[in-house]
């Protein structure tokens, strides 16, 4: 035996190797490579991922709280609007930094983007700017009678504080905007006029909706989960395909089959009439409405929820409810107080990721949901692709974002996250 | 024991049989009687039917003929949970989501218990398994040992009568589980209660059971008290299966007062016990167990030569195989003591048995 002392440097009383270097350095040393070869293997991945996920996200998180239509196109007038105080009648500086800008957007024919973000601030004043910006070249001191004289929108002083919050690249105005509340150019919030408040009870309904789906999802899927686990090998498999057909079904052929099946003349309610549940004339609406989107967001979310839940009853031996029955549990109680426990990482699992995805979901709520069906996501695709406005779309995205990653450290907190089983 | 044979058994298994799949028969044709107070061991290779029949008297498997009896009570259509039997099961289950107090509680509570009954009682029943002080520890925080001492604590925490363990110390290591077996041995004498135990270990089954059914092929091959069963087996599989056992093919060339003489293969006529053999002109199998054989002792009936193969130094006893009657399998535990002759791999020696050591067989 060789004295352990003799590995031990004296000084630090660091372990040595049998050289006379620190393990520790030893040891960094001889990981150094496989480390560097775990890195390789994931390199590429990293980089698609940083490419095609990361930085889009974070850019489209940014314009939530940027946008600089306003000072590309009008640099002169842009940092002059910032400093006005927003209560003093408009400077001729103003007025005449505008004037110049105008005539150059004009040119550069961005006028039109220049307007339509002014006029997310106030509406109304869109065919204002474009007007104006044919005169302006025609113009000439001095600018605030000129302006007014071209239109007399350009008096009121709210058409000013509308370009003063414009000019302002970071901003929270698109925050509060999807908040339902204004931010105004005294630096104040303010909730917005009652029949323009829409996103946050389009938020608290998605959420209803998202958890209703989820809910849904549980109590359907949980008995199928359990039959498949409890079935031998064989029969077990074949209700797996089933379980996975809806994966493998194009989109477009099951929302058709919704329709066959929901519509007011379709399959469904022609059983109803015919068993006599409901009249010939007063058939269920069934879909183009919320009811279409919970009832075709679970079909398609099912699968999400029954394999986390199938995976983690398969790992609870059968034991352990026989020991429950044979220390005198009845059925019930050895499954409420036995396997119920045992299937809650399942039942957590599966039920974040349904409502993380039903949270978020688009093409079934656009296809099945109508009027009344649409969710936050069908109005975050609107912005980004109608009305243009993608600033407001990063917005709400990004408050999706917080809503999901509140719900996910919340999940953390009460059940624990590395209690989830996902298979 | 408290009740003495004859009178109505604890648990009576009349004519029971077991098919899971309406072709072959699992359990064939079981008939068992176990008196109240009993250790009674089912002991068997795997696929023998010992866990089915153990699972059919908890009541987990119905049998497909025949009825169990619970003190002269009918239970086949008793479910599990009205049959008031503890169990031990080979992987513990433990609900691994309570403490082991609370695993302890659920029978009692389950049973409506009062609380303070309950605490008195899983402490009680703790202390009993020498786990006292473990109550608020969660089933993953406890050795394997520990929770086999949990589990049993939690069988017999509801005071039931009858408790079945299946293979209760098979995930357990040697010495572990030579240390459970002596404490389910002393636990079984103090309280009294009746146990039905299913193992494969036969070392497991001699050392605690009162009686041993060796199980094979769905069938009852002996029930016997321990020592019976190793001295005295009723069939070739059962002398192949408890314990080593030398074999010898014949022929029995007569039967007189329940001795037979077999006419070895490759060898001379022998004593033998006529045990299971099926008489004159018949083959036979000779089963003689290795410690029993006398080396070099004048004055023995059954003689022959052997040539020694082979020599393992064991310790306690020195392990001899050899060579007679042209079989090489041939084991003889020769004790370690100073005077005993020094046996040489090569040379060949004289080996002989008493007739009363030597039982006919039936022939597998």
């Amino acid at each position: 035996m060789t004295d352990v002392t003799h590995f031990r440097d004296e000084k630090t009383g660091l372990l040595l190797a049998s050289d006379g270097t620190p393990l520790k350095t030893k040891l960094r040393q001889s990981l150094k490579t496989s480390r560097r070869r775990a890195f390789m293997l994931v390199a590429p991945l990293l980089l698609f991922i940083m490419a095609s996920f990361v930085i889009p996200i974070l850019g489209l998180l940014w314009q939530g709280v940027s946008n600089a239509t306003y000072e590309d196109s009008m640099p002169r007038s842009a940092p002059i609007m910032r400093a006005w105080d927003g209560s003093s009648p408009p400077s001729e500086e103003m007025a005449a930094a505008i004037v110049a800008d105008m005539i150059d957007a004009r040119k550069a024919k961005t006028i039109g983007k220049v307007a339509t973000r002014v006029n997310r601030e106030e509406s109304g004043t869109r065919s204002l700017f474009t007007k104006t910006a044919r005169r302006a070249a025609k113009m000439e001191a001095p600018f605030v009678a000129a302006l007014e004289k071209a239109d007399k929108d350009w008096a009121n002083i709210e058409t000013w504080r509308a370009i003063k919050i414009a000019a302002t690249s970071l901003t929270p105005a698109f925050y509060a905007a999807a908040v339902d509340m204004k931010y105004t150019a005294d630096g104040e919030f303010v909730e917005q006029s009652e029949e323009r408040q829409i996103y946050v009870s389009l938020f608290v309904k998605t959420i209803l909706v998202a958890g209703g789906v989820m809910l849904c999802c549980l109590l359907l899927g949980y008995p199928v989960a359990y039959l498949m686990a409890h079935l031998p090998a064989k029969t077990s498999n074949m209700l797996m395909i089933l379980v996975l057909l809806p994966f493998w079904t194009s989109l477009l052929v099951r929302t058709t089959a919704w329709i066959a099946m929901l519509q007011a003349q379709g399959v469904l309610n022609d059983l109803f009439v015919f068993i006599g549940i409901t009249s010939d004339d007063a058939r269920f609406s069934l879909i183009y409405n919320m009811t279409g989107t919970v009832i075709a967001m679970t079909h398609i979310l099912l699968p999400f929820m029954i394999l986390p839940l199938y995976s983690v009853m398969r790992s609870i031996p059968i034991s352990h409810v026989r020991a429950a029955k044979s220390l005198g549990a009845t059925n019930w109680t050895a499954f409420w107080r036995v396997y119920f426990p045992a299937t809650v990482p399942g039942i957590g699992a599966g039920g974040l990721l349904v409502f993380i995805l039903a949270i978020g979901y688009y093409i079934t709520p656009a296809l099945v949901g109508g009027q009344d069906g649409q969710l936050i996501s069908n109005f975050i695709a609107y912005h980004m692709q109608r009305s243009l406005n993608w600033s407001l779309a990063a917005a709400l995205g990004g408050i999706l974002l917080a809503i999901v990653l509140f719900l996910y450290w919340l999940y953390d907190r009460v059940v624990g996250i590395d209690n989830m089983k996902l298979g | 024991m408290t009740d003495t044979p004859g009178e109505r058994p604890f648990v009576h298994f009349d004519g029971v049989q077991k098919s899971y799949d309406g072709e072959t028969l699992v359990v064939k044709n079981l008939n068992l009687e176990i008196g109240q107070g009993e250790f009674v061991t089912m002991l068997g290779p795997s696929g023998s039917g010992k866990t089915t029949c153990l699972m059919m008297l908890a009541g987990f498997e119905a049998a497909t003929h025949g009825e169990i009896y619970l003190k002269g009570q009918p239970v086949n259509n008793v479910s599990p949970h009205k049959r008031n039997i503890g169990m031990v099961f080979q992987n513990y289950a433990l609900f691994p989501h309570m403490t082991v107090g609370e695993n302890l509680a659920f029978p009692l509570q389950v049973r409506k218990m009062s609380r303070s009954d309950v605490k008195q009682k899983v402490q009680r029943a703790l202390e009993m398994v020498q786990m006292g002080e473990f109550g608020a520890r969660k089933p993953a925080q406890l050795s394997g040992g520990q929770q086999q001492r949990v589990a049993l604590a939690r069988a017999l925490v509801f005071e039931p009568e009858l408790v079945l363990m299946d293979e209760p110390l098979g995930a357990l290591d040697k010495q572990l589980r030579e240390h459970m077996q002596y404490e389910i041995k002393h636990l079984h004498e103090q309280l009294g209660v009746t146990v039905v135990y299913v193992t494969h270990d036969q070392s497991e089954a001699l050392t605690m059971s009162d009686r041993v059914a060796v199980f094979d092929d769905g069938i009852i091959q002996q029930l016997a008290p321990p020592s019976v069963l190793y001295e005295q087996p009723d069939n070739a599989f059962v002398a192949q299966f408890i314990g080593e056992n030398n074999r010898l093919t014949g022929n029995v060339t007569e039967i007189v007062d329940g001795v037979a003489r077999v006419q070895l293969e490759n060898g001379p006529i022998v004593n033998a016990l006529a045990v299971n053999c099926d008489g004159v002109g018949q083959k036979t199998q000779l089963s003689i167990r290795p410690e029993r054989i006398q080396i070099n002792s004048a004055g023995i009936p059954n003689q022959m030569e052997g040539r020694v193969l082979e020599l393992i130094y064991l310790g306690d006893h020195i392990r001899c195989r050899m060579q007679v009657c042209d079989h090489d399998d041939f084991i003889v535990k020769v004790p370690n003591s100073p005077e005993h002759t020094m046996l040489q791999v090569g040379q060949t020696y004289n080996v002989g048995w008493q007739t009363s050591d030597c039982r006919a067989l039936d022939v597998i």
